[in-house]
């Protein structure tokens, strides 16, 4: 069964590239993807640019609209995700414990419907 | 229910097809006699009733009909068992920390225990349909969420097993000290609460917590008829004829208190169930030895750190060295918003209040009691007082 982690925090950017924040972080990362990959459980995941980056686009009546910023006005923001294969909810919440963001911001575990991508 | 969720992996699809087979059994057994083994008869018959129903209905076929025919297409010799860990992965699966509080002691009640959808709504004063979709709810999210129907791995099993005793001791105190309602004590689901914690104590006997649960829910169950007044009040532990006390409950109760303390792993249960044995095993109110009660809280702190426990200790420790002692940990404790709205910080408040001769004082504590709209048994105690502390003016 497959789960995505949403990875929920305050909307603000990375620290710059090449501080010693910005390694700690990528360690801390690396460390906690690179044993979901060796457990054979990761199949993808990636941070995402901030919400305020975010255009959102709407197709009403046939006329596309767009929004500046994230669909939901919210102070969490969504910022990341991880996608795994697990054999059940409790393999997912015990990875999902694993990842940095849950000691400093919050992990939701998110139940992934199986269905065929279209070729 | 147990053995055929642990075969078709759905506690829905286990629930319909347990009823289909009880259905089946009603049919043919008065016709065709009693099967020689009842038990695997009807397992086996749901395990069918499933496969039809899948097939039926078409839907989510590819997996569970998967998993029905991966636990073998022939009964084992004998029929199929019900097995002992069939019924502990039931628990542990209806007491998920990912469900709702509320939601797993309903599908505790509904699936291991067996009451039906209209008993736990009548126990939980909740119209049926509410309850109904409460059920329907938790089942669904058990299966979208692919909670495994399986006793949790050694690392899970500690957090895990605190969240069945939990759901147990729940059950327990909506039955003892029910919240709502005319009735001060619903004793159907005290009693559905010790035969999940029997049943609970016979699979991980190893496990002192648990021996402790079922030794506390036992003690405290002893003094069920003691508790109730002839007019249906509440009667004070100081007040009660401890010949009402049932002696079998309390003598069983405290060979398991011994037995898990012996185990040298303590904890809350524990620790709540040597209270109830200090109480116990006193024969008048008097002899209490509430310097023994006292520390005993002060142990439990550790553990739950809550201003309940505090209270309760104040509560000993004015037993032990006089109400004003008692005092200055209650107003201590007063002191915490979410203990200003609990109606037995400011009885207990009041009762220390009118042991020390400030009658004014202890009847303005008890008319805060009474706003905060206690059960109505326990209302009908502090209208007595309050009358006593008038007469007294």
């Amino acid at each position: 069964m497959k789960y995505l982690f949403l990875l929920y925090g305050p909307d603000r950017p990375f620290p710059p590239p090449g501080t010693s924040e910005s390694r700690e972080m990528l360690d801390a990362w690396n460390t906690a993807t690179e044993a979901m990959a060796k457990a054979g459980v990761l199949i993808d995941c990636a941070p995402l640019q901030p919400a305020r980056a975010s255009p959102t686009v709407q197709v009403r009546n046939g006329q596309t609209l767009l929004t500046d910023g994230p669909a939901a006005e919210i102070k969490e923001q969504f910022g990341g995700y991880t996608l795994v294969e697990c054999a059940d909810l409790d393999e997912a919440l015990t990875w999902a414990a694993t990842l940095p963001a849950a000691s400093d911001r919050a992990v939701e575990v998110r139940p992934v419907i199986k269905v065929e991508a279209p070729r | 229910m147990a053995a055929v969720t642990a075969q078709v992996g759905d506690l829905e699809l286990a629930e319909d097809a347990v009823q289909d087979a009880c259905a089946a059994a009603l049919a043919q057994w008065p016709a065709d006699g009693t099967p020689a083994n009842p038990g695997p008869w009807l397992i086996g018959t749901a395990r069918h009733k499933a496969l039809d129903r899948l097939r039926r209905e078409g839907r989510r076929v590819e997996k569970e009909a998967e998993a029905v025919r991966e636990a073998g297409a022939s009964p084992p010799p004998g029929g199929w068992p019900a097995g002992a860990d069939d019924e502990l992965c039931l628990i542990f699966t209806c007491c998920h920390p990912a469900l709702d509080p509320a939601a797993r002691v309903a599908l505790t009640l509904r699936s291991v225990c067996g009451l039906t959808t209209a008993e736990i709504a009548a126990a939980f004063l909740v119209p049926e349909p509410t309850m109904a979709q409460r059920l329907v709810r938790a089942k669904r999210k058990i299966r979208q969420a692919g909670i495994a129907f399986r006793v949790p791995a050694a690392d899970d099993r500690p957090a895990r097993l605190d969240a069945v005793l939990r759901v147990v001791y729940l059950v327990f105190t909506e039955g003892h000290t029910a919240s709502s309602g005319e009735a001060l004590i619903r004793g159907e689901l005290c009693d559905q609460a010790i035969r999940l914690a029997r049943a609970l104590a016979g699979l991980l006997p190893g496990e002192p917590e648990v021996t402790g649960l079922l030794a506390l829910l036992l003690l405290t169950d002893a003094r069920r008829d003691a508790r109730i007044g002839p007019g249906g009040d509440l009667v004070l532990l100081a007040d009660q004829d401890r010949s009402r006390w049932d002696a079998a409950l309390i003598a069983e109760g405290e060979t398991l208190v011994e037995r898990a303390l012996r185990q040298g792993r303590p904890g809350p249960y524990q620790l709540h169930a040597a209270i109830a044995a200090c109480h116990s095993g006193t024969r008048a109110a008097a002899d209490t030895d509430w310097r023994e009660i006292a520390l005993l809280y002060g142990e439990l702190i550790r553990y739950e750190p809550t201003p309940v426990v505090e209270a309760n200790r104040a509560v000993a420790v004015a037993m032990s060295e006089g109400p004003a002692a008692g005092l200055v940990i209650l107003d201590a404790v007063g002191t915490d918003p979410r203990l200003a709205r609990w109606p037995q910080l400011h009885l207990a408040r009041a009762e220390l209040l009118r042991q020390l001769g400030r009658r004014a004082d202890a009847a303005d504590a008890y008319q805060a009691a009474l706003q905060l709209e206690p059960p109505v048994p326990e209302r009908a105690f502090i209208g007595r007082r309050l009358r006593e502390l008038e007469s007294q003016v």
